[in-house]
């Protein structure tokens, strides 16, 4: 089924974004925790979770490239309907959506600059796995570490050696997010330690 | 109520200064760029911080003010009301009943949690501006990690007056890579930076530049091997409380020029002097 563009926004503007962003700064503030986004009921193949991060996020003045089947009709006119963003490819975006498969890879989306390391893209990758599984996260906003799944390890390790410069990922699932900013440590988590994780 | 938009701020600018808070929390440190607005309160009244507050409260929210550890200023009092009339949330003066905490000046004594949002006033947020005016210049010097001015300008108070004179807005290195202006809290505040379970939130309104510090973050004060450095506060006790480990601010008492230490932090000493505790010059 699909949702017309005019409808599966924000009922309440002001009162729901402010809660959706609440679960984004969160989620961003301490990288693998996962948070529960609502409000949202976009267009497949966007996730509701996907759609209330855009709602918060973006409007006119942030362009936003759809990767792979989320570049789709529908997807576009909820969101020109809803945010009034500007659709552009990888290279000037400021949000990308889209599966990880379909975003990749890394090196097409800026990364900011020396003295603006601000000016780069912010990934929101939906369908993805959200648990406490497989990468093992260190760094600011990680009290000893956190686990969180990750699509692979290695292109978010090249992604943290760029810090201060690099990209910020937003992982979206139905109506959860976790996030991954560009100075989270990710190593291999041992089975072991996945286990403490578990329990904690 | 219905007069406002929620929080006072529109909805554009909301969106706008939550994007830049993102970035500030994924860049430690950094100084993000922002298009700040004009706010029904003079610059000095902390607009910077207001807006990171209007950017981030829910309904749902129980806001504090403090400024210089109290609730009670006509700063405190009129951003508290400007709050409770736009955005209808709760307010309290109560450390551990907040989760929104705006601060002008200090850090609450009673250590912060998950959960909690910490919100500074910060008039000037470039650590380097008195040593370089140029804004071009001091972006520089961030990018390159060229912070040796900075040791310098330090180790000269040394030299001038055997320590380390700066006792305000004393700089911090944030997880080994950007130097950060923590806003003009008193040294003896430095320690709790670091490794705290809130959010820290850093807003300049005329600066127009916005930062950040995770929860659990590494923040170190800027400091040398034979000099390292001391969060100081006066050798007194809290004189209403009795408190041996909070900022005191001195106040003059009577018309013959006595004094008295207190604890700057209001509600720190009043929930201890509630609790039993006493100091000699309480009554
Ligand atoms: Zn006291």
């Amino acid at each position: 089924m699909q949702a017309a563009p005019l409808s599966g926004g924000f009922a309440n503007t002001a009162t729901q974004s402010a809660h959706a962003f609440r679960s984004v700064m969160e989620a961003m503030a301490r990288p693998g925790t996962i948070q529960d986004i609502e409000g949202a009921s976009p267009p497949a193949p966007l996730s509701p979770a996907a759609g209330a991060v855009l709602l918060t996020l973006c409007d006119t003045e942030t362009p936003v490239y759809l990767a792979g089947e989320m570049d789709c009709d529908a997807v576009r006119s909820w969101l020109s309907f809803h945010t009034g963003a500007p659709f552009v490819g990888p290279a000037q975006c400021m949000f990308a959506v889209g599966i990880w498969d379909a975003l990749g890879p890394l090196s097409i989306y800026p990364i900011g600059t020396s003295e603006y390391p601000d000016r780069s893209t912010t990934l929101i990758v939906d369908s993805a796995g959200l648990s406490a599984s497989g990468a093992k996260l260190k760094g600011p906003g990680i009290k000893d570490y956190a686990a969180l799944f990750l699509p692979e390890l290695e292109a978010f390790q090249a992604n943290n050696l760029l810090f201060p410069l690099g990209l910020d990922f937003i992982f979206t699932k139905g109506s959860e997010l976790a996030a991954l900013p560009r100075s989270t440590q990710i190593s291999r988590l041992d089975s072991k330690a996945g286990a403490q994780v578990g329990a904690s | 109520m219905s007069n406002y938009n929620f929080a006072y701020l529109d909805e554009q600018t909301k969106r706008m200064i939550r994007r830049a808070i993102l970035k500030g929390l994924a860049i430690p440190g950094y100084q993000v760029p922002f298009a700040s607005r004009e706010m029904p309160m003079p610059y000095g009244w902390g607009t910077g911080g207001v807006q990171v507050s209007a950017a981030v409260l829910t309904p749902e929210d129980t806001f504090k003010v403090i400024d210089q550890g109290a609730d009670d200023t006509t700063n405190a009092v009129s951003i508290r009301t400007f709050f409770e009339r736009t955005a209808g949330v709760e307010t309290t003066t109560a450390t551990c009943d907040a989760t929104v905490i705006q601060t002008r000046h200090r850090i609450p004594e009673e250590a912060l949690q998950e959960g909690q949002i910490l919100v500074y006033q910060v008039p000037i947020p470039e650590p380097l501006r008195f040593l370089e005016p140029r804004e071009s210049e001091t972006r520089k010097m961030h990018s390159l990690e060229e912070y040796g001015l900075m040791h310098v300008k330090l180790y000269e108070d040394i030299s001038r007056h055997g320590h380390i004179a700066t006792s305000y807005a004393y700089p911090v290195k944030v997880e080994g890579r950007y130097v950060m202006d923590p806003s003009p809290i008193p040294k003896f505040d430095n320690p709790k930076l670091g490794d705290m379970a809130a959010i820290q939130l850093f807003g300049a309104g005329r600066e127009q530049r916005i930062y950040a510090l995770p929860p659990y973050t590494q923040v170190v004060s800027l400091d040398f091997e034979d000099h390292p450095f001391e969060a100081s506060k006066a050798d007194h006790p809290c004189g209403m409380c009795g408190a041996t480990d909070s900022y005191l601010d001195e106040l003059i008492v009577d018309d013959a020029g006595g004094r008295m230490f207190v604890c700057s932090d209001t509600d720190y000493c009043e929930a201890r002097q509630a609790a039993g505790h006493k100091g000699k010059d309480a009554a």
